[in-house]
């Protein structure tokens, strides 16, 4: 289907099924039970899952394939919100125009990025993208005030007058995508169980599903095996007469469109900008997704962005009393003991299980969450083989794509 | 004159900051070929062991001072800290006061098992992992080692001055027969600057005239070749990565007074000295030195309002500037050896 393999096509479904289905999946317990805290599927944090999954796949088509690793994507990102921003402050508050122009206005600067950088490689190339993305954090919050308002950044006030939109004067505009505002959401409720659709997560949502079937696409194309020719030996690669260059830039410019696309998305969402998206921890934030997930697959950067934003937001929220409540069970010393134990790792520690779990993987499972996937497949497979070897053969067809 | 000479004593203590910690770095990247991101943590960490010394010193006890009474009437309770008692009121705040240059002696130690730690625990397991590996090890170990101060420290800043002796500033032009009050130094950053030179020679001179120095340089010129003279190369680069450490504690350690420790102030740092490293040649520790002095005194020429009047913003973004150009004209930066990371 859609010209993919049966594999990958059960990988979109899944996917699909997977975002489009999100507000029941991450919805699971019951509203005002205790485990309520651990429900991820209010509209505000599903956008971010869905729009740091386009940004890391992006990025993984540039890591995962060709091994150059920047640490300054966060640029593009910030790039593309600045030029949605003022697509929706000039012309339209439609969203369409305000993400194409993120998109096209991120494509532009990674072109430029890209031709200058990726004359050198290894560190020198992560350093030279860390140098341009700090540049453009510097004048964005500096001598581009005018254009990037500076420190406050930007947002849709009262007296931006959109050409196409009509508004009322000192009304504030609102994006929506042909009048459904990204804000409307239709809440659900399903005995104790209660559940948002919201108008923006779903065009975020479709957006990422594009830009994975994309991802696919180029993961088996030619063009695709040559950025991974890159990645295994350059130098072979260019003895045989291949120049490489147009095709790390192509994937440089690609990889850029989609951190354009998500910081698109991002300003369609909340239409603010301010220049702290490209300062460099955000560029590192998007490596620690793809590395987290698994760099080089194709849904590892999905999972990985969707657990650290999951992480941020649940385990920031997390305090002292909820650990408590907890281990109230437990005698009172040793319960304050587990409490004392665990109160550097919560709230806002939470950075700090991210800064471990990262090394963990690093260590232990370079190839993140998804090799951590495999791994426990083969195990089970093994077993299989032990009790039943025509089981396992039906097994070995299951297994899990990348 | 005195704007030139001004800007320079101006960019020099910013200039010593990232010399120590790309010497360093480079020293790290030239014995051990790891690019080690948790560096700027290590320099932070230097910072807080003055902070933690100071508290140290700092420890009280209650005494009750029956000559004074609180606004309820009752006898004052007053902390004494503990070396008050031990060595009198006033040597007790003598000691309390250099908390700052104290804690090099402090430092020292606890780097020293910082960084043998470090290389021994982690950093030794990715040597054969590709130079991605070790970046992103070492930058998950940066953000556990900047979260755990915080968890320790909090957020905000901490202020640590420097003794009073050396707080203030002195008119540094009259010293050299310019007119007085045109250039006017704070003391403390002539201090860091002398101190920074200071280490900077003894790490030279180590590496030039000891023979661990000696065997150290043997093994980052061929590594293979002192292994088979029977030399156990892999024990004295771990002492390199440990000095290494040392070298940015120091310098964490005495720019407290400069700028309030705080935990993110590694991260600041590390990627300018990353910067730095690049500029000056990678693997190369003159040029890490070098290149460090001059991107400190480009920057602060580039603050000047002259030179900002002309191009707006320069000042934001010089280093990163220089380095573009030097990575696409030089890529082995200004004393680099031709062929380490070329390409």
């Amino acid at each position: 289907m859609f010209g993919l393999s049966t594999k990958d096509t059960t990988l979109l479904l899944f996917v699909a099924a997977l975002t489009l289905l999100a507000p029941f999946l991450l919805n699971p317990f019951p509203e005002n039970s205790a485990m309520a805290q651990f429900n991820a599927g209010y509209p505000d944090l599903m956008q971010r899952f869905v729009i740091f999954g386009t940004f890391a796949i992006g990025f993984n088509i540039l890591f995962g394939l060709t091994g150059y690793l920047s640490f300054g994507h966060a640029a593009f990102l910030g790039v593309g919100s600045y030029g949605a921003i003022w697509m929706m402050k000039l012309l339209t508050l439609n969203v369409i125009p305000a993400i194409i122009m993120g998109v096209i206005f991120a494509g532009l600067f990674a072109l430029l990025v890209g031709y200058i950088s990726l004359r050198r490689s290894g560190i020198y190339f992560s350093i030279l993208t860390l140098a341009f993305a700090q540049m453009s954090y510097a004048l964005a919050y500096s001598v581009l005030t005018p254009i990037t308002g500076g420190e406050t950044g930007l947002q849709l006030k009262a007296t931006d007058t959109p050409l196409l939109s009509n508004l009322a004067p000192g009304e504030i505009g609102r994006a929506n995508l042909f009048g459904v505002d990204m804000r409307s959401s239709y809440e659900l409720v399903i005995g104790d169980w209660l559940f948002t659709f919201n108008a923006g997560y779903y065009i975020a949502a479709v957006c990422m599903l594009i830009g994975f079937y994309i991802s696919i696409r180029i993961f088996r194309s030619p063009f695709g095996m040559m950025l991974r020719a890159v990645k295994s030996n350059q130098q072979r690669m260019n003895y045989t007469g291949l120049n490489s260059k147009p095709y790390t830039l192509a994937a440089f410019v690609i990889s850029g469109m989609y951190a354009g696309l998500a910081g698109g998305l991002m300003v369609a969402m909340d239409t603010q900008v301010g220049p702290e998206r490209m300062f460099w921890t955000a560029s590192g934030e998007v490596v620690l997704m793809a590395i987290l997930g698994g760099v080089g697959t194709l849904i590892g950067p999905v999972l990985g962005a969707g657990m650290i934003k999951y992480m941020e937001n649940i385990l920031s929220k997390i305090n002292d009393a909820i650990l408590h409540q907890w281990f109230a069970f437990m005698p009172d010393g040793i319960e304050n003991l587990l409490v004392a134990i665990f109160h550097p790792f919560i709230g806002k520690g939470w950075h700090l299980t991210l800064g471990m779990l990262f090394m963990l993987i690093v260590i232990f499972l370079p190839g993140g969450l998804v090799e951590g996937g495999q791994r426990i497949g083969r195990i089970f497979r093994r077993r299989d083989r032990k009790a039943d070897s025509v089981e396992s053969d039906a097994a070995k067809q299951r297994k899990p794509a990348e | 004159m005195e704007a030139i000479i001004l800007q320079i004593l101006n960019g020099l203590d910013k200039g010593s900051a990232y010399a120590l910690i790309a010497l360093g770095l480079t020293l790290i990247f030239g014995t051990l070929g790891v690019v080690n991101f948790a560096h700027g943590a290590l320099f932070m960490i230097g910072a807080f062991c003055a902070v933690t010394l100071q508290r140290i010193l700092s420890l009280s006890y209650e005494v009750v001072d029956d000559t004074r009474t609180d606004f309820l009437g009752n006898p004052l309770k007053v902390d004494v800290p503990y070396v008050n008692g031990w060595f009198g009121p006033e040597m007790g705040q003598t000691i309390i006061e250099w908390s700052v240059p104290l804690a090099i002696l402090f430092a020292i130690p606890v780097m020293m098992f910082v960084g043998y730690a470090m290389e021994r625990g982690l950093i030794k397991h990715f040597y054969k992992r590709p130079h991605a590996d070790q970046i992103l090890v070492t930058f998950g170990l940066a953000i556990v080692l900047q979260e755990v101060i915080k968890a320790f420290y909090g957020a905000n800043p901490i202020p640590t001055p420097a003794p009073p002796a050396f707080t203030g500033s002195f008119d540094f032009g009259a010293l050299i027969g310019f007119d007085p009050n045109q250039i006017i130094y704070p003391y403390w950053r002539l201090i860091y600057f002398t101190f920074a030179a200071f280490v900077i020679t003894a790490v030279f001179a180590f590496l030039q005239f000891t023979t661990f120095g000696m065997v150290v340089r043997a093994g980052m010129a061929d590594r293979e070749t002192v292994g088979l003279l029977g030399i156990d190369i892999d024990k004295r680069f771990t002492m390199m990565f440990a000095i290494a450490a040392v070298v940015a504690g120091l310098a964490g350690v005495m720019y407290t007074p400069i700028n309030s420790p705080n935990y993110h102030m590694g991260m600041d740092f590390l990627v300018l000295s990353f910067v730095v490293v690049v500029v000056g040649g990678m693997g190369s520790l003159p040029g890490a030195v070098l290149a460090g002095f001059v991107l400190g005194i480009l920057e602060s020429f580039a603050s000047m309002a002259e030179v900002i009047d002309i191009i707006p913003g320069i000042n934001q973004i010089i280093i990163y500037l220089v380095a573009i150009i030097i990575l696409l004209t030089r890529p082995r930066g200004l004393m680099g050896r031709r062929g380490v990371m070329e390409d």
